[in-house]
């Protein structure tokens, strides 16, 4: 009875972990999306999350007597009007009798949720866990949602593109970007978008004029420059090194993860290049032994919402000098076939289920070291960053995935 | 100090829920008057049905029919309903074990004879709403059922007195989706920081917080120094004047939100009071739209109402240069 | 199955929680849980900035705001930059979400804390969101209603009957005469029945509050606190939502969990739990197996002071606390969530020998 006791004493002699009970490495073995639409009017919030859920068991080749845990994100309740809805999605998600987590922080959630999940293999307390993200849009109206009526406060006087707009022109006027570059990002989004089937806005057809021809909505943004409102949910089969070895496809491994937070609004905040960003990246660089991003990362899935955030993120990531991030875009260097791809899937401008917009990111980061990307396959991709932000601009999560599994 | 405010904060929205196959069938049932289940895989009846299996995860769909009549398998009763329950006077909630489903479906009892004429095993039956749309509604409520022989009512398959229409799921006009109202009221309270910036606006003053850490002003003040994470105090007028660090067009009115009455186009602004450490946000009047820039000194016009600046407008002075600014943005 | 060890040693070395009070709404939510986080990180003598990983739970319908936590973020002074996240859950899943970052060893220390404003509204009503929103919601079945099922399905079992249950109350108040926190101390009156069977004395406060721990691995853990709270082990997990497919006298979620933070494998001297409404311990004594030996809700527990989305990681608070100040050795603290004990977590803390 007191061996117990005494293991606790024994165990708790240091506070690194010696390399023998060290971290275990997290592999990506199953991915499954919804093909993204406006309204999924076919299915209740269950079918919507099940939909993913299931077809990342099967891309793992998993049934889900396998999954041990399940960790769920979205962005605010309010939004479809359920309360904590992970109490109502347990039986949908196979997590009736497992241990079930849901994490909010904000429009970083489905990078962060990931995270969470990864912790769970790394930890050691699980050998296989099921994340999943999700938002259903349709359900209500984003904007109420973001606007209720809360006394005293000063209205929300421009939605949310006027609360990044201003920030865009600070963007163009500490760089001298020219104007043309948001619709650069968009045009480009917009075409990748079209080599993913699960991308919400398919515009054959798109050319750069009718993008630049879109209505200016909060001058410096143009519609076309701007993400549409999905319902949608994407899901990942985490495991360890046992489970990946069973994969039937090739694994993505996690080579770093992070997430940073700071507050919303505060004296000395750079909304066009936040501190958290750097900070979030700089630790996941260090985790994964990247020297320089911009040489070693293939290709990247950022954050996008407004076009003018690739130029933005580009410099706040380490892809671009301060000042130079617009010239990557100006110059072909983040298209499919650049030298470093930025949103291979078309990215948040083309698909956007708010809650689930970061694990999309990580996802489809996950799906290109593995070779899986389909029409969007970035030919070679070894290392790609999946990057999620949200909040004003104030919290950050981040995972480096890689081809071959991490060396320390 | 300051005495809070307090206001009532209504939040509510008719939310548009989709229903997928099962529970599509189910609705349109009890609209019909049919009560359908769900048979599991190893043939147990859910009612109401479910899209998954609780306890196997699989997902079902095979749908049987179930009788109205049931049996109650736990209650509660509750002397004073509240806003949006089934009923408006005193009633039992229920689970209902309906006639050929092995779950419990919860919804209400109306059970004239009170909470002592209602116990565990109590047989009752669906008494349906007057006017059905496909809602869990449709049912207005169970009421209590004198059945002579209980124990043959037990499999309805086998002849009881519940009345079975031998329906498949399938129905005219299936009802896809449900409009589901709902309503809370909450009472806000912004605090004491906040209450004493809003009081100072009433007198058209604005009255920051400085941090006694980092010592610097914050407008409006949120009570903390988000930075430091130390309470501030120690109160500052700041302004009237300001220069507009950055700013949008604003173009479109967005449904939802409170600009609907200001026409567009219109100037969101980011304004940094002088004295402030942080801007805010505004409006930006009294200038064609296409002539504000980022640097324009400006200053608030007060509104009839009281409360926040209706707008700010140009003060005439010369721009502020952009070194001046440039930390603020 | 036996209980496996965790990979790290992870001990909870501080707590602190606001005094729990019908209404602050004098405060805002920052207002009220700064000084929580400064106590807490004073007992420690921590700083922020030493502070390895943050993590908080909350949710946005008891405030009516959505992204209501972003601004509690300003009373931790995450500057520069925190490794940071939270769940929009009670703040006993925010623990366990840092205890698994420091099981992976990326961090050393960790802030916990979690806060909940029940005055704004009603806090019944607002609890009927969580349902199912096709079949259940639109009934509005408030959470006094939904307990009271499961409290007539208890009696009907032979489990307890309303003396008991009343018994249940008051000893809940008379323990928390000790607790200057709790909001409900003493006698309190059984009172008129609120949804029968239960009446408002078997129905926990409504009120606000707030409640921050710290974490700590290893020597660190021994560095910060005189006697650390060793997480033995810690375990969640969740059942079905449907109240009609569950056997609502039983837990079977909280026996899974216990089983696997290994809470059946010595004797327990005290236990923390998360039971709102006084047939809820009735469910949970019988699924834990307690028995008189073991000291139930010291504290008051939540029959004395509810502040939802904090009251769990209150337990697992005052279970430290109660191991920190020598009055136990081995204590469970559980924390639920969800109508009737949908989802329910076990923490068991174990001091070092005296």
């Amino acid at each position: 009875m007191s061996d117990t006791k005494s293991n606790a004493l024994s165990n708790a002699s240091g506070n690194a972990l010696s390399s023998a009970t060290g971290k275990e490495p997290v592999a990506v073995v199953g991915i499954g999306q919804t093909k993204h639409v406006a309204a999924r009017r076919d299915v209740s919030i269950a079918g919507l999350v099940r939909e993913a859920a299931q077809r990342a068991l099967a891309d793992a080749e998993l049934t889900w007597a396998d999954i041990d845990a399940v960790v769920i994100g979205k962005a605010p309740d309010f939004f479809e009007g359920v309360m904590m809805p992970e109490l109502y999605l347990a039986d949908a998600l196979g997590a009736v009798g497992k241990p079930m987590l849901r994490v909010h922080t904000a429009g970083s959630v489905g990078g962060s949720t990931a995270l969470v999940a990864t912790n769970l293999v790394a930890g050691r307390v699980h050998g296989t866990v099921l994340t999943l993200a999700y938002e259903k849009q349709s359900e209500s109206n984003a904007m109420w949602g973001l606007s209720l009526p809360i006394p005293f406060q000063q209205p929300l006087l421009a939605g949310a593109g006027g609360f990044f707009a201003p920030h865009v022109r600070a963007y163009m006027r500490r760089t001298g970007a020219p104007d043309t570059v948001g619709s650069l990002v968009a045009y480009k989004d917009r075409r990748n978008a079209l080599k993913n089937p699960y991308a919400h806005l398919h515009e054959h057809g798109i050319t750069l004029e009718k993008v630049q021809a879109s209505p200016m909505l909060w001058d410096p943004i143009r519609y076309s420059e701007t993400c549409p409102s999905s319902d949608g949910a994407c899901a990942m089969v985490l495991t360890d090194r046992a489970g990946a070895a069973r994969s039937p496809r090739p694994p993505a491994w996690l080579h770093g993860g992070a997430m940073r937070s700071e507050p919303t609004l505060f004296a000395g905040k750079d909304f066009v290049s936040p501190r958290a960003g750097k900070d979030c990246a700089a630790d996941v660089y260090r985790q994964a032994g990247i020297a320089d991003p911009r040489r070693d990362i293939d290709a990247v899935e950022m954050y996008v919402p407004f076009s003018w955030y690739e130029p933005m993120w580009l410099e706040n990531l380490g892809f671009a000098d301060e000042g130079e991030g617009w010239k990557l875009t100006e110059s072909g260097v983040t298209e499919l076939d650049g030298d470093l791809p930025v949103n291979m899937s078309g990215g948040v401008l083309s698909t956007n289920p708010i809650g689930a917009s970061g694990m999309i990111r990580f996802a489809e980061a996950a799906l290109q070291v593995r070779g899986q990307a389909g029409e969007h396959q970035v030919d070679g991709a070894r290392r790609v960053l999946g990057h999620a932000y949200g909040g004003g601009s104030q919290f950050f999560s981040m995972w480096l995935v890689g081809a071959a599994p991490p060396t320390s | 100090m300051t005495e809070v405010l307090k206001a009532p904060l209504v939040v509510e929205f008719p939310f548009t829920r989709s229903l997928g196959p099962v529970q599509s069938a189910f609705l349109t049932g009890l609209r019909e008057r049919v009560v359908l289940g769900v048979r599991t895989g190893d043939g147990r009846v859910l009612v109401p049905p479910v899209e998954y299996d609780p306890v196997t995860s699989e997902e079902i769909g095979e749908l049987v029919e179930v009788a109205p009549t049931g049996t109650v398998t736990t209650w509660a009763w509750n002397h004073e309903p509240r806003r949006g329950q089934p009923l408006d006077t005193p009633f039992a909630w229920v689970l209902v074990r309906l006639d050929g489903a092995d779950t419990a479906l919860l919804h209400a009892l109306d059970a004239p004879g009170g909470p002592d004429s209602v116990r565990t095993g109590t047989r009752v039956r669906v008494r349906w709403a007057e006017d059905r749309s496909g809602a869990i509604t449709d049912i207005a409520c169970f009421e209590p059922y004198e059945s002579p022989n209980p124990h043959e009512l037990r499999d309805p398959y086998s002849g009881g007195a519940a009345a079975l229409v031998g329906s498949d799921g399938r129905f005219e006009d299936p009802v896809t989706g449900i409009v589901a109202p709902a309503r809370l009221d909450y009472t806000y309270s912004p605090g004491r920081a906040q209450s004493a910036y809003i009081r100072s606006l009433a007198d058209r003053r604005v009255v920051g917080e400085r941090c006694p850490s980092c010592r610097k002003v914050y407008v409006p003040p949120r009570g903390a120094c988000p930075t430091c994470g130390v309470a501030t105090s120690e109160q500052v007028e700041v302004g009237p004047r300001g220069t507009v660090t950055t700013y949008c067009i604003v173009n479109i009115k967005a449904t939802h939100t409170a600009n609907l009455d200001i026409e567009v186009p219109y100037v969101y602004a980011h304004i940094a009071l002088d004295g402030a450490d942080l801007a805010l946000h505004g409006r930006i009047g009294g200038i064609p739209y296409d002539q504000v820039r980022m640097g324009l000194r400006v200053e608030p016009v007060w509104s009839e109402a009281g409360g926040h600046p209706d707008h700010y407008r140009p003060t005439g002075e010369p721009d502020a240069d952009y070194e001046t600014y440039k930390e603020l943005l | 199955m036996p209980a496996p060890r965790p990979l790290r040693d992870i001990a909870v070395v501080a707590f602190a929680q606001t005094d729990h009070r019908r209404t602050s709404d004098d405060l805002s939510e920052v207002e009220m849980l700064m000084p929580v986080l400064h106590r807490v990180l004073a007992r420690t003598g921590l700083k922020t900035g030493d502070i390895g990983f943050t993590c908080s739970g909350s949710t946005d319908y008891l405030a009516g705001r959505a992204f209501s936590f972003t601004m509690a973020l300003d009373g931790v002074g995450a500057w520069p930059p925190i490794s940071e996240s939270h769940v929009e859950m009670d703040g006993a899943w925010a623990l366990y979400e840092a205890w698994t970052k420091l099981l992976t060893g990326d961090a050393d220390t960790a802030l916990v804390y979690a806060y909940g404003k029940s005055s704004p509204g009603s806090v019944r009503d607002v609890l009927t969101r969580q349902l199912d929103p096709y079949y259940v919601a639109p009934l509005w079945p408030d959470s006094i209603a939904l307990a009271a099922l499961q409290a007539q399905a208890l009696i009907d079992a032979g489990d307890t009957d309303e003396p008991a249950l009343a018994a249940v109350a008051s000893r809940s108040r008379a323990s928390a005469t000790d607790n200057p926190h709790a909001q409900l101390r003493g006698s309190v009156p059984r009172g008129d029945y609120a949804v029968r069977p239960l009446r408002t004395g078997d129905c926990p406060p409504i009120g606000d509050g707030a409640a921050a721990v710290i974490l700590a691995a290893g020597d660190r853990a021994r560095d910060l606190c005189e006697r650390p709270a060793w997480i033995r082990g810690i375990d969640h997990r969740i059942e079905a939502h449907g109240l009609g497919v569950r056997d609502l006298t039983d837990s079977p979620s909280t026996r899974l969990a216990a089983e696997r933070a290994g809470a059946f494998e010595r004797p327990l001297d005290t236990a923390e739990l998360h039971a709102p409404f006084s047939s809820q311990e009735v469910v949970l004594r019988k699924t834990l197996r307690l028995d008189d030996g073991v000291d139930v809700n010291p504290s008051g527990g939540a029959l004395a002071a509810n502040p939802v989305m904090a009251a769990g990681l209150i337990r697992i608070g005052e279970a430290a606390a109660r191991i920190g100040r020598g009055a136990s050795d081995r204590a469970l603290a559980h924390a639920t969530s969800g109508p009737c004990l949908q989802q329910n977590l076990v923490a068991v803390l174990e001091g070092d020998p005296r």
